[in-house]
């Protein structure tokens, strides 16, 4: 401040270094940031987010970190992720399933409490919330698909025997016994991890996934027929010719079962082909 | 300024005022960082909940929110638009440090604050040479920096190192490893910059130094006749460059300290022998003669920001 005044060029010129090398810090702090920021985006597939959450991508836009849902949740459902010791974004809300899952509390308190909306507060019916989707990810040690009847996650389900069902197969181990599988409908779970927490097995045959992972997903352009014939009473084209079904038989590739046809031509060399 | 014949800094003070006296606005912080943290806390230890949440967002009594409007900014340059509460909360939040001076957050709130201003302390006790001292500009360009790390990330970028709410959410919610940040701020002010978290780096600073620039609650350096040149204020100081211009303004030169820089901290009045220093608002006109003068020519409204 007192210093003797020096001169103009001279003081533009550190003016200039000064500011670039500012505007350079801060570009380089910048980008680590951005990749730090873009890194720590991923979610592990066990940590799931609290009912009516955002998708994660708005979701980290959106929750700035409170906690408010954590302290209004009565089952203790929800913590506030840890740096280093939890995989979602510090400071986030999640819940981990076989921990201690969601008990699809009537009022949501959850959401009421956000003050953001990052729990988005369209959703009022707890029924509708996707939180992730169960699925049965291990066939071969599920006691129900060995032909035990344990039915746990069944049971437990707050939306049993729509969002899970048993479904009768043939037990073809044992030739003459039903298995009772437990079939997870997507439409209807909400991924509240009831099923999860209540697998008896050391490690849950059952296990919920987040939507990304639970999921394949249709081609856009499949138009299911059977779906479109419903729909529309009748096919939707007129005139559409009914095609033979490939039933197993003489004449195609399949000879052992009878019902086959004709095939519509023969090969040249006097043989069926294989 | 050069010779060191003068007591250690806040020893006159101490002498004429008392401990106590001398250290009257540094306690009241403390209490009221140690309150801000405590009735967090109390929740969570003992079922008392007062206030729910941490500083990023909070319910007080069940119907007053807080929202961190510089989170909330971020989230809206990340493209979210909050919901009304959260919104509300912010602007609770930025009209009153916007009356009371924004920096406020940070001497009388801000948990990283005792961890700098000990890793300052210590840095004295060691006397340690400055060290790297980037401008203070550099928080203006780090608050830019934030706001674009979030637009281009979208997501709220600066609460993914921001030291300040992991210490914070931390101790209330369980800190993991966070605490690495903390201990990284305080080395970095021990031992790479004096006063360089706070000073020069931290856009949370930044942010609440435009938020305030036009404060009602100011600092003014009102019997600026009776400064003996002891220099303690602009030894205690975390914004020293504030001072000189209120202090050595002549008597048409406003007393007051208008720089948002200065975080209200209260310091100054503290450890000033010669109660220089006063709290105020900035429409305070009393007449202040510079040294030597003593002349009484009101100072004229003060209007501008001082650098
Ligand atoms: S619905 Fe109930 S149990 Fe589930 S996360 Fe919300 S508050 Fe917790
Ligand atoms: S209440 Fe909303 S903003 Fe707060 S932590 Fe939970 S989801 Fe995030
Ligand atoms: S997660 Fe399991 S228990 Fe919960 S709704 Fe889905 S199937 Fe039912
Ligand atoms: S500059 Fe930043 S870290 Fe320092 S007291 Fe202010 S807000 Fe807290």
């Amino acid at each position: 401040m007192s210093a003797p005044k020096k001169p103009k060029a001279m003081d533009r010129r550190r003016f200039l270094m000064d500011t670039a090398r500012a505007a350079a810090g801060c570009a380089v702090a910048g980008t680590l940031l951005s990749l730090y920021a873009r890194d720590a985006r991923a979610l592990p597939a066990e940590a799931l987010r609290p009912p009516g959450a955002l998708p994660e991508e708005d979701f980290l836009a959106a929750c700035i970190r409170c906690g408010l849902c954590v302290r209004d949740c009565p089952y203790d459902t929800l913590v506030l992720a840890e740096l280093g010791v939890d995989g979602a974004a510090t400071g986030t809300p999640f819940f981990t399933a076989r921990n201690i899952p969601c008990e699809m509390c009537d009022d949501i308190p959850c959401v009421k409490a956000c003050p953001t909306g990052a729990l988005d507060h369209g959703l009022t019916d707890i029924d509708e919330a996707k939180m992730g989707i169960a699925v049965l990810v291990d066939e071969e040690n599920c006691l129900n698909a060995l032909g035990l009847r344990c039915d746990v996650c069944y049971r437990v389900c707050p939306v049993i025997d729509e969002a899970i069902t048993l479904e009768r197969e043939h037990n073809a181990r044992s030739g003459h016994h039903a298995i009772f599988m437990p079939v997870v409908h997507a439409e209807f779970c909400t991924g509240c991890g009831k099923c999860e927490k209540s697998c008896v097995l050391p490690e849950a045959a059952i296990k919920v996934l987040p939507v990304r992972l639970a999921r394949g997903q249709l081609g856009e352009h499949y138009r299911l027929g059977w779906e479109q014939m419903d729909e529309n009473g009748a096919p939707l084209v007129d005139g559409l010719i009914d095609l033979p079904d490939r039933l197993p038989g003489p004449g195609t590739d399949n000879l052992a079962a009878p019902g086959g046809f004709e095939p519509a031509f023969k090969l040249p060399m006097g043989g069926t082909g294989q | 300024m050069s010779a060191k014949t003068k007591l250690p800094t806040g020893q006159e003070a101490i002498r004429t005022k008392g401990w106590i006296g001398a250290h009257k606005y540094l306690l009241l912080r403390r209490i009221s960082q140690a309150a801000f943290l405590l009735i967090f806390l109390i929740g969570p230890w003992f079922g008392l909940w007062l206030v729910k949440g941490n500083l990023a967002g909070s319910l007080t009594l069940d119907v007053l929110p807080l929202t961190d409007p510089l989170v909330l900014l971020q989230g809206i340059a990340a493209q979210y638009w909050p919901e009304f509460t959260a919104l509300l909360g912010a602007l609770i939040v930025g009209v009153t440090y916007a009356l009371i001076g924004g920096r406020v957050y940070c001497s009388w709130v801000c948990p990283i604050n005792p961890v700098t201003d000990g890793a300052h302390w210590l840095h004295e006790k060691l006397g340690m040479p400055k060290g790297w001292q980037p401008k203070r500009e550099t928080r203006y360009w780090m608050l830019g920096m934030v706001f674009a790390a979030s637009a281009l990330t979208g997501t709220i970028a600066w609460e993914f190192v921001n030291p300040i709410t992991m210490l914070q959410r931390g101790l209330v919610f369980g800190i993991g490893f966070a605490w690495t940040f903390v201990i990284a701020v305080f080395l970095f002010d021990l031992f790479v910059s004096r006063r360089g978290w706070c000073g020069h780096i931290c856009p949370v600073g930044a942010f609440y130094d435009l938020l305030g620039a036009k404060s009602l609650l100011r600092v003014t350096a009102v019997d600026r006749a009776k400064c003996d040149d002891c220099m303690d204020c602009f030894a205690v100081c975390p914004e020293m460059h504030v001072i000189t211009p209120a202090l050595r303004g002549k008597g048409t030169d406003t007393p007051l300290i208008l720089s948002g820089d200065c975080t209200n901290c209260g310091r100054c009045i503290d450890v000033c022998a010669q109660d220089v220093f006063q709290f105020t608002h900035r429409f305070d006109t009393r007449p202040s003669p510079g040294r030597g003068e003593e002349d009484a020519t009101p100072s004229s409204a003060p209007c501008n920001r001082a650098a």
